[in-house]
């Protein structure tokens, strides 16, 4: 077996830390699989959190004319509902998997920057803290999960819940950016030999492009994040009308960052569904370079479609058509991924394993939504559809139908390579089912409602305007997906403690995560595999059955699957050792946000402390 | 940080200093150029695009030879340049929405 | 390969050859063309749109900025000689080199100290106008990314005089050197565009 190298003796500020096990080892741990269960575990509660606000908000409306919650708090839970599911959810779960499974399949031992990792892991639960400490003073964000200027400024907001929201955003800003930059040189540079990019799997690639995405969408919002908390701390006029500003600006420069921002959440999902058909049809991806150049084209193209979300707003027949058009490009490469999921398993051997249930689901809601995203791209439909529930629809469609979908296909997948354990099939096959019946039970009357003239946004609704019966349809299917989150919650306990034993491969895999032990060993791989076609572990399993794809295939050199695990030979692997710096300095940014929402005084003494942290973290040496 | 080898991949030689102080001065010209436009009259109505032209070329001279893009990988070249095309769409799609498509605020 | 391997990660070879820190830094360069960019947007979309306080003309002072201008841009030029010293393992002239890199960029900062301070005299301040408010938050960035430049060199120089730096560690400089060379490329574009182009 492979073993650790032993910590030199070299010394940076504090030694670092090297308890295998315990508290300390998680909160020091620079090792991506450690850090990918931290953000997966951290983003299921927070699914939790806003999971309970959706089903407050679902209760509220159930009935016409309902008194139990008063439009203050239900303004708070629609506005922390999205944040909560957009940045604490959905991109955290996609960050887990970035850093558990992207290493393993490009035959990598840990990402490019380990301490960056953790520092990212750190951060990101700092923001989301941080945010939620409004909960504590009972000042809740209010102003919706696009915070809109100038209800924003502190004139017409004057509850500290925007600074929670503002606050809040920008640390996890920064966890984005340096886990995006991390993931971005990692996969340009910790590729295994021979795996060049079109050898690839689909979700490495999904997270390079999102990465890239998130690289150039972040420093937008944070511009607008600093400029709202400059107007609301030293009264600057970025949103201020009675000196001339337009407040339109806000949306402008938040939709050049949220349509990327749909992207980011909705790419690592399709990467995942990209890597589960082929496997559970046993046929490789269908039209593999089109799915990466559509990918590419997508994320080029949402850097121009923002302002399709400001169509009411007035821009002009010139803005107005610019827009129109580049929206129904992006259709274009999305629509090729469809057919070609659709063609990957037309034809092939299929198992209806939980993973593929969910992937299938995925592409079935993904593609209804999608078509009701279509529809937007045409001002006079979008003005139409404007601020209803039609909306809330389309987007639930894309977002839960899409992300979520697919993102729990990626637990069926990936469960058994993280713990070991299979989670149990039937089980699963009641979650899948419960939450397909209960999501089209909630979100598919909420296109009538739309349609029908029901607004986004408001608490309640009088009896009189119908949409009693369909508000009481939605509310049951959310309890109905609320059901099925339990029973997944149950499928993981039992599954942990008595699930079937998952070998190293239980899916008959294709790519390289599944050639290493579940789960794996901290190193990884105890020999960097060499890389021979796209598939390689199939095509390694299978030499007859893989003629014929993933470029040029050099069979004749045969490399023993997974022999390198369990080797005898005694094999020096060099890993970072963990370290206390990322949550130094990690907890300086928590500070200093901390001080700016409670007491300035604390602001300098956080940004001093994440001063001394990257000297500490800078002077660190590398060994030791 | 740790020592390690330096991992040069220049395939071409860099310029030398003598090379980085005749760019220096070029720099310089352009700058006094600039200024003194600003203070001609007559190229007013051109100043515009003769400002453009004129910081861009610095711009591409102090990213190609001081930060070396010229010589250096070109994956270097293209993190930078799609950052770089992302922004100026940004800027020049504010310009044309605020300025052109847009009545102007009372 | 990985047998011998009690070496830094860092050491070991990568997939495209380059250093992991070069791509990170090329990566956030391309990043901060963002923050730049959303920050010069802004100040463009208000440009001329100023209900009150002084306006651009009434405060600029030309040739006053433009040796500010000028001096940002010769450190550009003491970067490179100071990264070329390194590689050539002439640490003499890397701290000299150095140290006039940090001075010019000292200069920068204090021509703006100064110009805030009498524009502010002048009237000119955050929340007196849309003009205020763009200008001194996007300079007042720029600003903030230079002094944070002049800090890291200022710590490279300190590593230099304890004879920590060494030729082969010519990596560090060539970094630290690019993200020197950015903060001044932002400041032709800020030059052009908010003094010289007229409103």
């Amino acid at each position: 077996m492979a073993t650790l190298t032993a910590p030199v003796a070299e010394r940076g500020l504090l030694a670092r830390p090297i308890e295998p096990t315990g508290v300390w080892s998680w909160l020091t741990t620079v090792d991506a699989k450690r850090i990918g269960i931290l953000y997966g575990v951290t983003a299921f509660i927070f699914f939790l959190i806003g999971g309970t606000e959706a089903l407050v908000m679902r209760t509220q409306l159930a009935v016409p004319d309902s008194r139990l919650v008063g439009p203050g708090i239900f303004n708070a839970m629609f506005t922390m509902h999205g944040t909560t599911m957009i940045f604490l959810v959905v991109m955290p779960l996609s960050v887990a998997f970035f850093n558990y499974i992207v290493p393993l399949q490009i035959g990598a031992r840990d990402v490019a920057f380990p301490r960056l990792n953790a520092f990212s892991y750190w951060v990101f639960l700092s923001g989301a803290v941080l945010m939620h400490l409004s909960f504590v003073i009972g000042q809740v964000p209010d102003t919706g999960w696009f915070s809109y200027a100038n209800l924003t400024e502190r004139a017409y907001s004057p509850s500290a819940g925007v600074d929670f929201w503002v606050v809040g955003l920008q640390v996890l800003g920064i966890a984005s950016l340096a886990g995006a930059f991390n993931f971005l040189v990692t996969i340009i540079n910790l590729r295994a030999p021979g795996l060049s990019l079109m050898r690839m799997p689909l979700f490495t690639w999904t997270t390079f492009i999102t990465s890239i995405l998130m690289v150039l969408a972040f420093p937008v919002i944070t511009v607008a994040l600093v400029e709202l908390m400059f107007d609301r701390l030293f009264g600057t006029n970025f949103f201020n009308t009675a000196q001339g500003a337009d407040p339109i600006l806000w949306q402008h420069l938040f939709w050049v960052f949220g349509h990327p921002e749909v992207y980011i959440l909705i790419l690592p999902a399709m990467g995942v569904v990209s890597d589960v058909l082929p496997v559970f049809s046993r046929k490789p991806l269908f039209g593999y370079p089109f799915m990466v150049y559509a990918v590419a084209s997508i994320a080029f193209l949402s850097f121009t479609v923002w302002a399709h979300h400001m169509f009411t707003t007035g821009l002009g027949p010139i803005a107005t058509s610019f827009f129109t058009a580049s929206t129904m490009l992006i259709a274009v490469p999305t629509g090729i991924k469809v057919f070609n999921w659709i063609s990957t398993v037309y034809g092939g051997s299929i198992s209806l394993k939980t993973p593929a249930l969910f992937a299938l689901g995925f592409i079935a809601m993904f593609t209804i939504g999608g078509l009701s995203g279509v529809m937007h791209a045409s001002p006079p439909v979008d003005t139409q559809h404007q601020d209803t529930y039609f909306v809330v629809a389309h987007f639930h469609y894309v977002l839960f139908g899409g992300s979520i979908f697919g993102l729990f296909s990626g637990i069926y997948f990936w469960f058994p390579k993280i713990t070991g354990r299979m989670l149990d099939e039937k089980i699963g096959t009641l979650h899948f089912w419960l939450m397909l019946i209960g999501f089209n039970l909630t979100f598919g009357p909420m296109h009538f409602l739309g349609v029908d003239g029901m607004p986004r946004r408001i608490f309640t609704y009088p009896a009189e305007m119908g949409w009693g019966t369909w508000n009481l349809v939605a509310t049951i299917g959310a309890y109905i997906i609320g059901l099925s989150i339990l029973v997944f919650i149950v499928n993981v306990f039992k599954s942990l403690r008595s699930g079937d034993r998952a070998g190293a491969d239980p899916w008959d895999g294709r790519t390289l995560e599944w050639t290493t032990s579940s789960p794996p060993p901290h190193y990884n791989f105890a020999e960097i595999p060499v890389v021979h076609a796209r598939d390689d572990f199939w095509v390694q399993k299978y030499p007859d059955l893989a003629g014929g794809h993933g470029g040029e295939i050099i069979a004749s050199a045969p490399v023993a699957v997974a022999a390198a695990v369990g080797h005898d030979e005694h094999v020096y692997v060099h890993l970072p050792d963990p370290s206390y710096w990322p949550l130094i300095t990690a907890s300086g940014i928590f500070v200093a946000g901390f001080g700016l929402l409670f007491f300035m005084l604390l602001l300098p003494v956080g940004l001093f402390v994440v001063l001394f942290g990257t000297v500490g973290w800078s002077t660190e040496p590398v060994n030791g | 940080m740790s020592a390690q080898a330096p991992t040069h991949t220049n395939e071409h030689s860099h310029p030398g200093p003598n090379e980085y102080i005749k760019i220096a001065a070029v720099l310089g010209a352009i700058t006094v150029v600039e200024v003194a436009i600003y203070y001609i009259p007559a190229l007013r109505p051109v100043i515009m695009p003769l400002l453009i032209v004129l910081s861009a070329t610095k711009f591409a001279m102090v990213a190609g030879f001081y930060m070396h893009l010229k010589f250096d990988h070109r994956i270097f070249t293209s993190m930078f340049v799609v950052g770089l095309v992302a922004a100026a769409f940004m800027i020049v799609a504010f310009i044309v929405l605020f300025h052109f498509l847009r009545a102007p605020l009372a | 390969m990985e047998h011998t391997a009690v070496l830094p990660a860092e050491a070991h070879e990568t997939t495209t050859g380059l250093n992991h820190r070069k791509v990170l830094m090329w990566a956030f360069l391309g990043s901060d063309c963002m923050l730049f960019g959303s920050l010069i947007g802004t100040y463009l979309v208000y440009r001329g749109r100023y209900l009150a306080g002084p306006k651009p003309t009434d405060v600029f002072d030309i040739p006053y900025t433009s040796v500010s201008a000028l001096a940002l841009l010769m450190s550009s030029l003491a970067m490179v000689l100071a990264l070329a010293a390194i590689q050539r393992g002439d640490i003499r002239r890397l701290k000299i080199w150095l140290l006039c890199v940090a001075g010019l960029g000292l200069v920068f900062i204090g021509g703006q100290v100064y110009e805030f301070t009498s524009f502010g005299e002048e009237g000119l301040n955050l929340a007196v106008s849309t003009f205020g408010t763009t200008f001194f938050v996007l300079t007042g960035f720029h600003g903030t990314h230079v002094t944070f430049g002049i800090v890291w060199l200022l710590m490279i120089w300190i590593m230099a005089k304890r004879g920590q730096m060494t030729q082969a560690r010519s990596l560090d400089v060539e970094i630290a050197g690019l993200y020197w060379h950015f903060v001044d490329i932002v400041w032709i574009i800020i030059f052009t565009v908010v003094y010289l182009i007229p409103v």
